[in-house]
């Protein structure tokens, strides 16, 4: 084999990738932030919630957790407007990114939630706390703290899984690699380059996620 | 412009659906394979061996599996020859998948205590005896739900090997689409035959865990 | 009208009855140990007058409030009933100051600086004043039960209970809670506590219960229920136990 590899379009496309690089952070801050959000919302629902709201959130966590991302973006991307929801990329992207962390964070937050101590809530209702203040101030902390790895990991699997929403025309890493490669031929060099990108954003992400943590659980271990 | 009816639709999408299943189970057999050999790499007591393993783990679980197929695409390119898209999917996936159950085998093999492995060296086993004869059939049992689980990944990971233009379910949804102007239904069938095809493995992987735990609490 | 009026209440999980009609009235500042056999149904007891388990039949009501199952009347009961439990369940999260002003800003809506004032003066009550900052993973079992205590007092409750609070504790560490407690009574709090300490139970309490399957099988003052116990079933529990 006689090839070379040839980085020398990297200079001229630097601001391209940075721009990429500056979109996949912002999808996942937004997602990351709002699908932990509403994961914690449906893992209320489907633990501690009334029976009317068990069905619903349990089959939309269901729907989205069997389906593949890619399908789920092209629905809400290009089905949705047929019915009249109309939006740009982006948010179709971000909109994307939060229901499917909202699935996948429910059912790991749930596991936290029912691996609480039954005299936590117990506690919580003897000193006159209702069901939802005892879940808000004594149930939610320990729970998450207890699953906070796996969720930390599952925030860096929906930034990886962020790399298709260049298929919408939405401008992240991919894009911008995509771009380059039509450009300047070098494809295999252009996905090098972004893909060594989101190693470092992987683990960027995780070490967010770690200081999140700190922040949130001082202590070391929950009950 | 053909009128196409909901069942031409359908009889469209479910005809590329083989192709995802097809690619499924190679992914998921090779990777399997390749993962098995990995395990075996990733809980060597040689260090270089374990960390060059551990590497490569963290590298395929730290990257996009898109950018793992094309660079596979565009990395076999390389090499002059013209590179079928289906080759390229199945070498990720299998890539892939191998560093993912890789791990969850990990876990397991890991979890089983350390007492069985003393007890065992102490019979003046060897190490591939031990493996052989003692923790790997307790492992295997433990390992069985998250790696029917993992099936369901591999499945929609399978969907992104449209975007390199191996023609499955995805891809044809996108054709099909682009025929018949209905994205919402279209697309709208493409996820409920994902649906049909994933959940009933996660269902499986959860009600295998259950048992699982049950049986551990009786002892 | 008595503080606490128990009358005929039931209480049975699936067909398995663990209270058969049990009647009972505790009068303010009276100190009651319910004891018994485990199984006997007296922690049961306990956890239907706070509200943790619905009762089948019968009546429960304290200071004149009727114990019933909506969240309005049971957040009226509870606030005038603290309990304490055999495992402490401090929140882990919280610090021994958060924990005590928990509920006070959540339930009652004190303001902060009014709620730390409280949970200074009762961690000081139970000896733990400088252990405010301190997570319940830094305190020894002893301390967190002691914390656990000046949580339930903060919310100025009319009657304690106590559910075999030093069941889980260290033999050494009996006496440090059993010492607040002691105090709280000499206080004048009503406490109904099921407890295992008989040497505690004879000198503090005014009155003993002693449960049997599912029913107060006998009940007096102590000197009168482990000096002449009147039953057979009392004369052997008290035997097991070496204080007959």
């Amino acid at each position: 084999m006689k090839y070379h590899l040839d980085f020398s379009w990297l200079p001229q496309y630097a601001p391209d990738i940075l721009k990429g690089v500056m979109i996949t952070l912002e999808l996942i801050a937004v997602g990351g932030v709002l699908g932990i959000l509403l994961g914690i919302f449906c893992a209320w629902a489907r633990a501690l919630g009334p029976r009317w709201l068990k069905a619903p959130v349990g089959l939309y966590v269901e729907l989205i957790r069997n389906t593949p991302f890619l399908i789920q973006l092209f629905f809400i991307f290009f089905g949705l407007p047929s019915i009249g929801v109309q939006m740009n990329e982006l948010t179709a992207a971000n909109l994307a990114m939060v229901i499917n962390l909202g699935a996948y964070g429910c059912e790991i937050i749930r596991a936290g939630i029912q691996a609480t101590p039954k005299g936590q809530f117990e506690a919580g209702r003897s000193l006159a706390m209702s069901p939802l203040q005892t879940f808000r101030h004594v149930v939610l902390v320990p729970s998450l703290q207890r699953i906070w790895p796996a969720l930390s990991s599952q925030v860096v699997i929906v930034m990886l899984g962020s790399s298709v929403v260049s298929q919408i025309a939405a401008q992240d890493l991919t894009f911008a690699a995509n771009f380059i490669q039509s450009r300047t031929f070098r494809a295999f060099e252009a996905y090098i380059v972004s893909t060594i990108i989101y190693l470092v954003l992987a683990i960027l992400v995780r070490q967010v996620m770690a200081l999140i943590g700190r922040t949130l659980f001082p202590r070391r271990k929950a009950a | 412009m053909i009128e196409f009816t909901t069942w031409d639709i359908l009889r469209n999408l479910l005809l590329a659906a083989r192709w995802t299943v097809l690619l499924s189970l190679v992914s998921f057999i090779g990777g399997g394979l390749l993962g098995l050999a990995l395990l075996f790499g990733r809980i060597s007591p040689r260090r270089w061996l374990s960390k060059a393993t551990g590497s490569y783990i963290e590298l395929f679980q730290g990257t996009p599996l898109l950018m793992q197929m094309f660079l596979a695409f565009f990395g076999l390119g390389l090499f002059g020859v013209d590179v079928p898209a289906r080759l390229a999917a199945g070498l990720a996936l299998i890539l892939w998948s191998a560093a993912f159950l890789t791990e969850i085998w990990r876990g397991c093999v890991e979890s089983i205590a350390r007492g069985q492995w003393e007890a065992s060296a102490s019979l003046g086993m060897g190490r591939l005896q031990q493996m052989r004869y003692v923790i790997l059939p307790q492992a295997l049992k433990i390992a069985i739900p998250p790696t029917v689980g993992f099936s369901v990944q591999v499945i929609k990971g399978t969907a992104l090997t449209s975007i390199i233009g191996f023609v499955e379910l995805s891809k044809a949804g996108t054709v099909v689409t682009n025929a018949t102007f209905q994205p919402f239904t279209v697309y709208g069938f493409v996820a409920l035959i994902y649906f049909a095809l994933c959940w009933p493995l996660s269902k499986s992987s959860q009600i295998l865990e259950r048992k699982l735990n049950v049986a551990h609490r009786n002892h | 009208m008595s503080l606490i009026e128990i009358t005929e209440v039931r209480k049975s999980f699936g067909a398995n009855e663990v209270l058969k009609g049990i009647n009972l009235d505790v009068e303010p500042g009276e100190v009651i140990a319910i004891i018994g056999k485990s199984g006997s149904g007296k922690s049961t007891l306990l956890r239907c007058i706070n509200g943790l388990e619905t009762i089948s039949g019968g009546s429960i009501s304290v200071a004149g409030a009727q114990l019933a199952e909506d969240e309005v009347h049971l957040k009226a009961l509870r606030l005038k009933v603290g309990m304490i439990f055999q495992q402490f369940n401090l929140f882990p999260h919280l610090t021994a100051g958060g924990n005590v002003m928990l509920s006070q800003m959540v339930v009652k809506k004190v303001p902060k600086a009014q709620a730390e004032a409280m949970a200074r003066r009762m961690l000081e009550r139970v000896g733990l004043a400088h252990k405010f900052d301190a997570y319940p993973d830094e305190l020894s079992g002893g301390q967190q039960q002691r914390v656990a205590i000046a949580r339930a007092l903060a919310m100025q409750p009319i009657a304690l209970l106590c559910d075999e609070i030093t069941s889980a504790l260290d033999p050494e560490l009996v006496s440090e809670v059993l010492a607040v407690v002691r105090e709280l009574a000499a206080e004048g709090m009503t406490l109904l506590m099921v407890t295992h300490e008989m040497k505690f139970a004879r000198d503090v309490c005014s009155r003993v219960v002693f449960m049997h399957q599912g029913r107060v099988h006998e009940i007096g003052p102590p000197e009168d229920v482990f000096a002449n116990p009147q039953t057979p079933e009392l004369r052997q529990f008290l035997g097991m136990t070496g204080h007959a």
